[in-house]
């Protein structure tokens, strides 16, 4: 367990995460922030790296990846400290009045302020549409392969097409007692050398690949015996395996923020349009996540709450301090913190 | 156009269409459980409908885009389209569409 004293701890490092650390790095509040994903970027590189952006100002043309990493420069000089591939999971208020927020690796940030920048939540794996699929999870359905020692000697079929299926495709071939791969077409969206390496392991008789969907689940407590697959031409039949894992990408779900006790309104957090505060002092939240009459989903309305969130951050955090407002233009004070001065 | 809408639970929705929006935004804005995380960018596969009925073939064919990512929708069929991907059109006065499992 780790235990980190800060000024603000951020939940979600996409680009309004991201630019909130520069607009509380201008008040020299420092900031930690928690994301799920493995990089920052949040939806922008998760979802679209290479989809033009036209409506950022000033930019005319920027790709999701390109935002990110404009961003990330941007706020270098203030250095943040990520904690990545952690979910938020716990927020709880101390006796001294500050928060204590923690995540599923057991991090925990203590802060007098909380900045929620969560989009649409924490992004997890898809589960596929099957009846009781639940009831394996964990034990012989599993969403991501942590160590690859598990599985081997397993009767495995892993569904899906893109670059994760064919990547533990190739990679669990060589330890497992049989593998077969479900797709619903003969394509994929994968990188090409990794798709010929299946078709060798296949041709080889290494794996099955199958063109099919996967239609039901038959085991007993959680332990999987076979599927049922179909497709038009076969129609459906059983196919025997202990272990699936299905790679259908990721999706969002509002996940443990749920809990924390805020007031929400179909999933959104409501704030006031001064501060971007909750119902709750002291936790903020900004972008995607919060709602407020008028409210437009853009980039570019985040970054404005962020500056005016940053604002009254600065009164809770430091509530002996006054707040001086300056430009990044002309005041020296802001360029040598930015590091230009 | 309208645009004949059916549920997870099953119910119809007869929403009126726009020409040139996408059936995604039209669905969406109607109050049907359309995610569309990405926003229609042909990014997230979390607007998949089955178009039913005749209706698929009056459609212009998929391009590789959506093809590929509908790799990474659930439960795909034959008539799987990515609802940002089929804009409305007079043509497609009636288009009956199924909203797929979540």
């Amino acid at each position: 367990m780790s235990r980190i004293e800060t000024d603000v701890a951020i939940i979600g490092a996409g680009p309004i995460g991201l630019f909130a650390v520069f607009e509380l790095g201008l008040l020299d509040l420092k900031a930690h922030l928690v994301d799920i994903l493995d990089r920052p970027g949040g939806q922008c590189t998760e979802l679209y790296p290479e989809k033009p952006i036209y409506d950022i100002p000033g930019l005319p043309i920027v790709t999701g990846q390109e935002l990110a990493d404009r961003l990330m420069e941007q706020i270098k000089p203030f250095n943040p400290t990520f904690h990545l591939n952690q979910m938020a999971s716990g927020l709880e208020k101390l006796a001294d009045g500050r928060w204590k927020l923690a995540t599923d690796a057991e991090t925990e940030i203590v802060a007098p302020v909380v900045v929620i920048a969560a989009g649409g939540g924490s992004f997890v794996p898809k589960r596929p549409p099957i009846a009781g699929i639940d009831a394996y999870e964990g034990k012989s359905v599993f969403y991501a392969v942590r160590k690859m020692e598990a599985f081997r000697g397993k009767n495995i079929l892993i569904a899906g097409g893109g670059d994760s299926a064919l990547d533990w495709t190739i990679n669990l071939a060589p330890i497992a007692n049989t593998l077969t791969l479900v797709h619903h077409r003969d394509g994929f969206r994968a990188a090409q050398h990794s798709v010929n390496q299946m078709r060798e392991l296949a041709a080889h008789g290494k794996i099955n690949f199958e063109i099919a969907s996967v239609k039901a689940l038959h085991g007993d407590n959680g332990q999987l015996r076979a599927v049922t697959l179909s497709n038009a031409e076969k129609k459906e039949w059983e196919h025997a395996c202990d272990t699936f894992i299905p790679f259908f990408g990721l999706t969002m779900k509002l996940g443990p923020i749920a809990e924390f006790g805020l007031n929400l309104t179909e999933n959104l957090i409501a704030v006031d349009t001064a501060k971007f505060q909750s119902t709750t002092p002291g936790i903020f939240a900004i972008g995607d996540i919060n709602t407020y009459p008028g409210k437009l989903k853009l980039i570019l309305s985040g970054f404005h709450e962020a500056a005016l969130m940053a604002q009254e951050a600065f009164h809770i955090a430091r509530p002996n301090e006054k707040l001086r407002f300056q430009y990044t233009t002309s005041s020296s004070n802001l360029q040598k913190k930015l590091g230009v001065a | 156009m309208k645009i004949i809408a059916t549920d997870r639970n099953g119910a119809e929705h007869i929403v009126e269409g726009r020409d040139g929006w996408s059936v995604m935004e039209i669905l969406r804005d109607a109050g049907l459980p359309i995610a569309a995380e990405c926003g229609g960018a042909c990014a997230c596969a979390t607007c998949h409908v089955y178009v039913t009925g005749d209706w698929l073939e009056k459609l212009p064919p998929k391009s590789d885009a959506e093809t590929d990512m509908l790799d990474m929708a659930l439960a795909v069929e034959p008539n799987s389209r990515l609802s940002c991907q089929i804009t409305c059109t007079p043509e497609l006065d009636g288009i009956t569409v199924t909203v797929a499992p979540e």
